[in-house]
């Protein structure tokens, strides 16, 4: 059994997450914004084998409850052995254009927010000299495209903080994962007409798990997004100017 | 399958569709609205045309379940494939499913399902304890044989038409594990397959035919019989193959010759005739659950499947004539299923199940020859007193469906008034 907190419980590909870990008995931790739909999520992952399931309300934009958030954790886990970080939103870059209010509170949520958490988890575990810290990062970190390079820009900076704090992380034996999905498909995707490149929740949930378990560093899933993404991270910038991506 | 396109990929039509993923927030302010599950009833009982669909795969989660008494309570969009995932290795497994356990538990209760084992268990809503139903009025009813009965009885079998059903509890069946032992054997004529069905109903938890439609003269009515029980075995279950049609090819192979040649074939087969045979439960129970998408099979304008049941006194004489019918038109397809119902009457006002012989077969879609041939089907199960299943067709008429179901004009009483769906709407009209 391992102890597991895990922010942005409401979202599609950390409760794919969560039936995982609960299925092989994990003890879990789960944060969200949603009361209700947290309750839900909670009382499932038991019925799927959770040892435990507990809850805790909270909008990723209050940061100065981070540190209770990371106690309450520990206290009522009994420890913690890893985090998946998983919270974000998908920015409307139209708007983010027209706002700097906007643009700060997409960064607050999708950037800031996961970097205070990550500062706070590397203290504890690496006083312990042990943990996991899986973090959601996204493809659209890898290159600022003009459709969303507000939310990519906030993944790339989640990208390189983490691939800092692995780094400094490494010797003291607490491994960093950063987890690029490309598209997902969600229950707001449903209606869609899928292309081969959609990848479901729970596919993307196995690839974090097993990364985790392996303790990797950088993922990509699935994994064709590495090859594509090398090549659009290719282009040169004369080029890459030119094109409508 | 997209959500918004029903399993016989006939009708096609516009719908906007609206995902839920939170069983406690309020339903949207929408309507006409119809809740979509995982789309695996044939016609347009899941279909909403011009309206909203709520598609409810969202609400997969478990809420209760007790492993010593089998009573679990989950979400409506869970699947039955989910529920066993979740159960069989305690030891249960659920009471009544149909012939695909890809089917959502919402959608076992609107259409009230029934499965090889209805002579025994009836169909899904005896087992069911309870289920919420949220109402577009905001009220959330508790509904249960004792609570809200009238409520139960409408919305078990009422086609998603009361309401939204966001969660069900209901009591499982204790298995010994995942195989099923039992026995096939062919049969000659429908008065064997008659005899064969009083034989095994005592002695055997399933029971179903596949019948040869090509068949005609001397063969009519052939098939073949199996039976089955759950056993205790220890064995690890088979590997899991599964393999999903890839395309729809542009023009059907399922055509009158290739029919016949894969009806000879499958009887004569030497699987159709064992002594001891032992199955784990998803090819005896869900054969085709393996292939996914199968329905491209027929290509794209899609297929019906036509199943009723006639009363026992009718049914020696009306099913020949329905088998001669099919037989002359070439139109009938491979996936024939006959089967006895029990005489447990059903819970719901509009349940289809009713003691008698089921009879459950697909036909491509041709057009208007097909639409023909199953109206004079149609036609032989007005005048034997039977009834057509809702939650198999696109196509049955007003008059034939109001026969069929005497209590759909009190059932309307319960119908939620921002509720409808395209099958309603064209069983209804005033002709």
């Amino acid at each position: 059994m391992r102890r597991i907190l895990i922010v942005g419980a409401t979202s599609a590909i950390a409760e794919a997450s969560a039936r995982l870990f609960a299925s092989r008995g994990d003890a879990l931790f789960l944060v969200g914004r949603g009361e209700s739909r947290l309750q839900a999520i909670a009382e499932d992952l038991k019925v799927r084998g959770a040892a435990l399931a507990e809850t805790f309300v909270l909008d990723a934009r209050a940061m100065d409850r981070f540190p209770a958030l990371v106690q309450n954790a520990t206290q009522r886990l009994g420890g913690l052995d890893a985090a998946l970080i998983a919270h974000g939103t998908l920015s409307d870059q139209a708007a983010c254009q027209r706002s700097v209010e906007l643009l700060r509170e997409e960064f607050d949520i999708n950037a800031i927010s996961v970097m205070a958490l990550c500062t706070l988890l590397a203290q504890q575990f690496e006083t312990e000299g042990r943990g996991v810290i899986a973090v959601i990062s996204s493809v659209a970190g890898d290159r600022g495209r003009q459709s969303n390079y507000v939310y990519g820009s906030a993944k790339a900076a989640v990208t390189a903080f983490t691939s800092g704090l692995r780094q400094r992380l490494y010797p003291k034996g607490v491994r960093v994962l950063t987890i690029k999905p490309g598209f997902v498909s969600t229950p707001m995707t449903a209606a869609f007409k899928k292309g081969v490149l959609w990848a479901t929740p729970a596919k993307v949930a196995a690839d974090i798990v097993r990364a985790m378990d392996r303790r990797s560093s950088v993922i990509y899933t699935p994994w064709f997004w590495r090859p594509i993404m090398w090549v659009i991270r290719s282009v040169p910038e004369t080029v890459f100017r030119r094109l409508r991506l | 399958m997209p959500v918004g396109t029903s399993w016989g990929r006939w009708p096609r039509y516009e719908q906007r569709i609206v995902p839920l993923t939170n069983r406690f927030e309020p339903l949207p302010l929408a309507g006409p609205m119809l809740a979509f599950g995982n789309g695996r009833s044939y016609g347009d009982v899941c279909l909403n045309e011009g309206g909203t669909l709520l598609a409810t795969r969202g609400l997969d989660r478990f809420i209760r379940f007790d492993a010593a008494s089998g009573i679990l309570e989950c979400e409506a969009g869970v699947l039955l494939s989910e529920i066993i995932a979740l159960t069989l290795p305690h030891g249960w497994f659920p009471p009544v499913t149909p012939g695909t356990a890809l089917v959502s538990v919402g959608g076992a209760v609107a259409n009230d399902v029934h499965g090889k084992n209805h002579h025994r268990a009836g169909t899904f809503g005896h087992h069911l304890l309870g289920f919420e139903l949220q109402r577009s009025s905001g009220e959330l009813l508790h509904c249960s044989p004792n609570q809200h009965a009238d409520w139960f009885r409408a919305t078990v079998g009422g086609l998603g038409l009361t309401g939204l059903i966001g969660a069900a509890r209901m009591q499982l069946r204790r298995v010994p594990g995942p195989w099923i032992a039992g026995d096939s054997q062919r049969f000659g004529s429908l008065q064997e397959f008659f005899d064969l069905a009083v034989q095994s109903d005592t002695d055997y938890e399933y029971t179903v035919a596949w019948l040869d439609c090509a068949a005609s003269g001397d063969k009519l009515g052939r098939g073949v019989f199996m039976r089955g029980n759950h056993v205790q075995h220890d064995a690890p279950p088979p590997r899991e193959r599964s393999l999903r049609f890839p395309v729809t090819p542009p023009i059907s192979p399922v055509t009158g010759l290739s029919v016949r040649l894969f009806n000879e074939l499958y009887f004569h087969r030497p699987g159709s005739q064992q002594k001891h045979a032992l199955w784990h439960y998803k090819p005896f129970l869900y054969p085709l659950d393996s292939v996914l998408e199968w329905n491209r099979l027929y290509g794209p304008r899609g297929f019906f499947q036509y199943q009723c049941v006639l009363p026992p006194g009718e049914a020696a004489a009306a099913l020949p004539e329905m088998l001669r019918l099919i037989a002359r038109s070439r139109q009938g397809s491979f996936l024939v299923v006959l089967k006895q119902f029990g005489n447990l009457p059903s819970l719901g006002l509009l349940s289809f199940p009713r003691p008698g012989v089921t009879l459950a077969l697909d036909f491509p879609n041709r057009g208007p020859p097909t639409l023909q041939l199953l109206e004079m089907l149609d036609t032989i199960t007005r005048a034997a007193g039977g009834a057509v299943y809702p939650a198999k067709d696109a196509r049955m008429s007003a008059r034939s469906f109001q026969q069929y179901f005497p209590a759909w004009k009190q059932f309307e009483d319960y119908i939620d008034p921002k509720f409808s769906s395209s099958f309603w709407r064209r069983v209804t009209r005033s002709s």
